[in-house]
This record gives C-alpha cells, structure tokens and sequence, in this order.
C-alpha cells in the first residue's frame, strides 16, 4: 500500500470526513503528483469562476491582440471567414433561433461568459493553444463580449466579473437547473427520447 | 513502388465495386473460376492487409469537401461503410471520425500520462504501463456521434439524398471491443469525496477537448481503453488512452485522455455548451442529452444497392441502444403495414451493436423495408411521424432544419424499386 494512501485513509478516519469507499489495493501502481504537475494541467474554468486564474482585460487591450492572432481566421470584426467559425453576433440576432437556420454566434447562443476564456485559454489560435497569457486571454475576452454588445469598450474583465457577466441566452438552456441535468425525472423526458 | 502497390493503385482508380448487392452483380454463380495466382504475401507477413479486391472505405469531408459544415469549415467527419459490414464489429480502420479541426496528435506511449485530481484524497499519475498492470475487462460497446443520421448538419444533403447509402445516413455509429481499466476502479483507488458528482474529462489534442459527465455514469461502466479490437487503440480513436462512455453521445468518449478532474458542476465547456446542445423549434436548447435511444438500420439491402434478379434475399442490419440491450427487431418488407420479428445474431449484448437478419422472397414488386428495435429498457424506436410529435412540429422541419438534431432516431426505409435499385425513402 502506497504510504500516501495510508496516510489519506488516517485523515479521513480523524476527520471523519466521509469519501466515497476508498480502498486502495493496488500497491506501487501509479504515484502521487506533485502539486506543480497539477497546476500545469488543472487549466480549466467553470461557470461560476472556479479555476479563473488571477489577471485582468479590457476590449480596448484585446483589439490589438484579436488583430494579430485572431483576425485571420476569424474576420476583423468577428463575422468569421472560411477558415474560421463567426463569433460576434448579439441579443438582436436570438430570434432567429427559433427558425430552421439559427444564427449560431458567442452572442446570440453562448450560456456563460467562462466558457470564452476557458477556450481561448485552452486551444487558441488553432494548434497554439496555451500560447497567450492570462492578461492577453482576458483581453481578448473582453473584446468579443464588447463586440457582441454584452459589456463596454472600458469594462475590466477578470475572476471576478467573468462569471457575473449575463450573457443573452443564459436562460435557453433546458434543463436549466445544473442539478436536474443528470436526473432523468426532472428532465421531463426519458434520455434518449429527449426532443 | 513494388508490383503490388502499382496494382492496387490501378485497381483503386479502375473505380470497381466489391460488395455483393452492388453494381453488376450476376443473376447466378456463373462459370467456375479460373485457379487464382498466388497472392504475392511478401509485405503481407509481418501486417496483414485485405485482399486488394476489397475496397470499402470511410466517407466524408475529407473526399467530399461539400459535406464540411458551412459554420465550422476545419471540422471534418469520416462515416462507416455499414452498408458493406458483416458482423457487430467495425474494423478499427473503417471506425468513424469525427474531428472539430484536429488531425489526431502523435503521442509517444512511454511519455503519456492520466492525471487524476480535484475532489479525491489521493490525486494520482499513471504511466500507461501502469495502467495495463491493473485489472481490465473486454467489453463490446458501440460509439455514435449525438448527430448521426440527423437529417441536417454533418450528415446533410447526403443523408437525405435518394442515393444515400447506409454509410450516409448511418455511418456515424462504429462498434468495437474495448479493453481497458474501469474508470470506477481509479477513482475509488483515489478516493472520490463526498463533495465530487460530476466528471470533467480531457484530452491531450490541440484544442484539448473538455467534457463534462456526471460521476454517477464514471462509477457505472466508464473504461479507461488502451486496446481496440485485439490491438492498441488507433490514433484517431485516442492513441494510446480513450475514454469509454457506454451508450453516450460520443463526444463524452474523450480521446487522448489524460485528465480526470473531480469537480462538482458540469465546467460548461465549449463544445458542450454551444456545439452540442439541441435547438428545438422554441428556441430552447436541451442539453447534457447522453444517452442515445434505440436505433435500427437495415444495411443489406440498403441504399445504392442493386437486386439483380427476384428470388431469395437474407435481409440484415444492425440495431443499438444506448438504454441497454436490444431485445427485438422487428423488419417490414411491405411499408410497415406488417411487421415480424427478425433474428438477432450473438452476441447480444449491452450498449453495443446486435446484427439482425430475417429471411426474404422478393418478388419483383416495389417493396418498402424497414426496421425498429426494442431495448431491453422496452424503448421502441419511433416513426419520422412520432419524432415531430415529440418536437412539436411536423415531418418537414426535419427536412429543411439546418441544425444538427441530437439523438435522431426515426425509422429508415428503403424502398425497392421494380428495377431492383434501392433507394433512401425518408421523405
């Protein structure tokens, strides 16, 4: 048995805190990581702002930055291009989704305002992901969301006011309570057969 | 090139069809074959190949640049030739693809790590050495993209085209055996806490794809698969680790995987949010689907093929649930007027891929066939008729949405006509 592991299932005994059945039993089989390894891998935001990182942005910052590393696939202005999807679209575009050709933008569709930073952190500009800085991923937040008219050009973006930031289509999402999306009762419809 | 290579690369342009219900094929057996050459097996001892005879192939975007999706050009989907498979397994090689714009990475197996973290007591690291030491199972699964067969997106004008074949309406659902270590037996090895419920799982590619589940589906029969097949996992199915979710959209199935994060919200990354949801007509997206409902097809005969003459035909095809087992199909020959049970071939087994046969007469007439599966669950699969009930619309919305329906499962027919060519007749 892994020293870690013993030591892991004395706290838990101490503390009382309760840990789903933890029962190691396969000795010298795996290690434990050092923090540094998970922190280089652990890149990912959620929707409340869990994992957003320190730093900030402003539109103003990002449109220098978009004109280098994104306007090229993207489109100067966000409106896409053939090697690029579009990203700017807005509140004034959400009537289309309810026709057979929906326009599908970060402004008309998109539910969270994380889910921005945690992309372009992640995997942008295509095969480059991890390439840019927190500030520079802030930045360019901030402008795409300025752009679909969601904030303004001076609004500072970061952990703090990304997750508060109510994008347009927030509430278009079913079922709209995360703790009802695994529970097939609350669905209204068996998984599967959902329309 | 050595002599082989020249001749397969005639034989690929000659443009020939193998498969038995395809162009040409001959009323009877016909004369008795001359003795064949020997098969020149010298680049054959150490790989095997399929003879050059045979020349099924994938489909998609790569070969047919108007099939690529005019909002998301660097996508590109690869479709299974179901209308040439025998059998419930798919050849790793004709395993469906669908890529958001990412040639798969070229991972060395030796440096490849799987992270566990977040809400455990014992984070851990596995080399995939590590990994194979521990206990596994073997487990036929089917894997289906959320749209296959949607009669919009991905699958398009082809799908719904007359000359579809099964391989366009169908060809996004492989089946494979998987070999792996359950994803329940590391997590309980590192100690999920109380305050974990969901899973976010993520890839080692370039947009390092990120896909949130509930940990409930992580303790059930998630795998953590190193092998495919008999061998190790193909580069583009995730070379060397691929997570397996039994009976969900395949986007869940993460390739590449090195990451496990234990978290306690869905993180509503990327595709799940803006790429994966399904639009309905108002205006609400459903999201988080998972499960795909029963689906049947019939691929021989099916779309493009040619009945040579009237006589005696073995009807076959696959069916699957993400429910659970397939319990019955059913096949109708006359439009679905009447319906009769078919025999489904072993293994029949959870989440996977049953073939289903049941014997035929075709008497020359038109003929309309079809099939419907029934899971162990008891979910029938529905008509076109009984899907716009459910989205609240008509049979035609089907025809002209742009978007990509998630879990389309409508019936398909194939109408067969008195010249023996056999048509898509889903509209």
């Amino acid at each position: 048995m892994r020293f870690s592991n013993l030591l892991a299932a004395g706290i838990v005994l101490l503390t009382a805190s309760a840990s789903l059945a933890q029962t190691p039993s396969y000795t010298n089989v795996g290690r434990t990581p050092t923090k540094e390894e998970i922190q280089a891998w652990d890149i990912a935001a959620g929707p409340d702002g869990k994992g957003l990182p320190p730093g900030h942005g402003t539109a103003k910052e990002g449109a220098p930055i978009y004109a280098t590393k994104c306007a090229s696939c993207h489109g100067p202005a966000g409106e896409g291009t053939p090697l690029g999807r579009r990203l700017v679209g807005s509140k004034a575009d959400m009537w289309t989704l309810t026709t057979v050709q929906p326009l599908i933008t970060i402004g008309s569709y998109w539910p969270f305002a994380t889910t921005i930073w945690d992309y372009i952190n992640r995997a942008m500009p295509r095969n480059q992901g991890g390439s840019l800085n927190a500030n520079e991923v802030y930045a360019l937040t901030a402008f795409i969301l300025s752009k679909c008219g969601i904030i303004q050009e001076g609004d500072v973006v970061d952990a703090k006011t990304l997750p508060k930031v109510q994008m347009p289509n927030h509430n278009g999402f079913i079922p709209q309570r995360f703790e009802d999306i695994p529970d097939e009762r609350k669905r209204g419809c068996r998984l599967g057969t959902c329309p | 090139m050595n002599p082989k290579q020249s001749d397969r690369r005639r034989f690929l342009k000659s443009g020939a069809a193998l498969a038995g219900l395809a162009v040409g094929a001959s009323a009877s057996a016909g004369p008795l074959a001359a003795e064949p050459a020997p098969e020149r097996i010298d680049d054959l001892h150490l790989y095997g190949e399929r003879s050059h005879f045979v020349n099924s192939v994938r489909n998609g975007s790569i070969n047919n640049p108007e099939r690529r999706l005019k909002d998301e050009p660097n996508a590109f989907g690869l479709s299974t030739p179901l209308q040439d498979s025998v059998g419930m397994i798919t050849p790793a090689s004709l395993h469906f693809v669908v890529s958001h714009g990412y040639e798969p990475p070229d991972i060395n197996p030796l440096e490849h790590r799987l992270l566990i973290h977040g809400m455990v007591d014992c984070p851990l690291i596995f080399s995939l050495d590590d990994l194979k030491r521990l206990p596994f199972v073997s487990r036929f699964y089917f894997i289906e993209c959320h749209g296959n067969s949607t009669t919009g997106g991905l699958g398009g004008a082809a799908r719904i085209s007359p000359n579809a074949t099964a391989q366009d309406t169908h060809g996004f659902t492989s089946c494979s055996q998987w070999t792996g270590v359950p994803l329940s037996l590391l997590l309980k090895e590192a100690g999920v806490q109380k305050s974990a419920s969901w899973i976010l799982a993520e890839g080692a590619d370039a947009s390092k794809h990120t896909k949130s589940f509930p940990l409930a589906k992580a303790m059930d029969d998630a795998l953590v698969a190193y092998g495919q097949n008999g061998e190790p996992v193909r580069p583009e199915q995730g070379f060397p680790l691929r997570l397996v979710v039994p009976g969900w959209e395949g986007i869940n199935n993460v390739k590449w995987l090195r990451r496990i994060d234990l978290v306690d919200e869905p993180y509503m990354a990327m595709m799940e949010t803006t790429r994966y949801p399904s639009l309905r007509l108002d205006g609400k997206s459903r999201w988080f689907k998972f499960e795909m409902g029963p689906k049947s097809v019939i691929t021989q005969p099916s779309g493009a093929h040619h009945l040579p003459v009237r006589g005696f035909y073995e009807i076959t095809g696959l069916a699957w649930s993400g429910g659970g087992a397939i319990r019955r199909v059913e096949v109708s020959t006359d439009d679905g007027r009447t319906w009769k049970d078919a025999q489904l071939h072993d293994p029949v087994t959870q989440k996977a891929h049953t073939r289903f046969s049941i014997p035929w007469n075709w008497n020359g007439e038109e003929a309309v066939l079809q099939s419907r599966c029934t899971d162990d669950q008891g979910m029938v699969q529905p008509t076109m008729a009984e899907l716009a009930k459910l989205y609240g619309t008509d049979v035609d919305y089907f025809r002209k949405t742009s978007q990509i329906l998630a879990g389309f499962n409508a019936i398909q027919p194939w109408k067969v006509n008195r010249d023996g060519s056999v048509q898509n007749a889903i509209f």
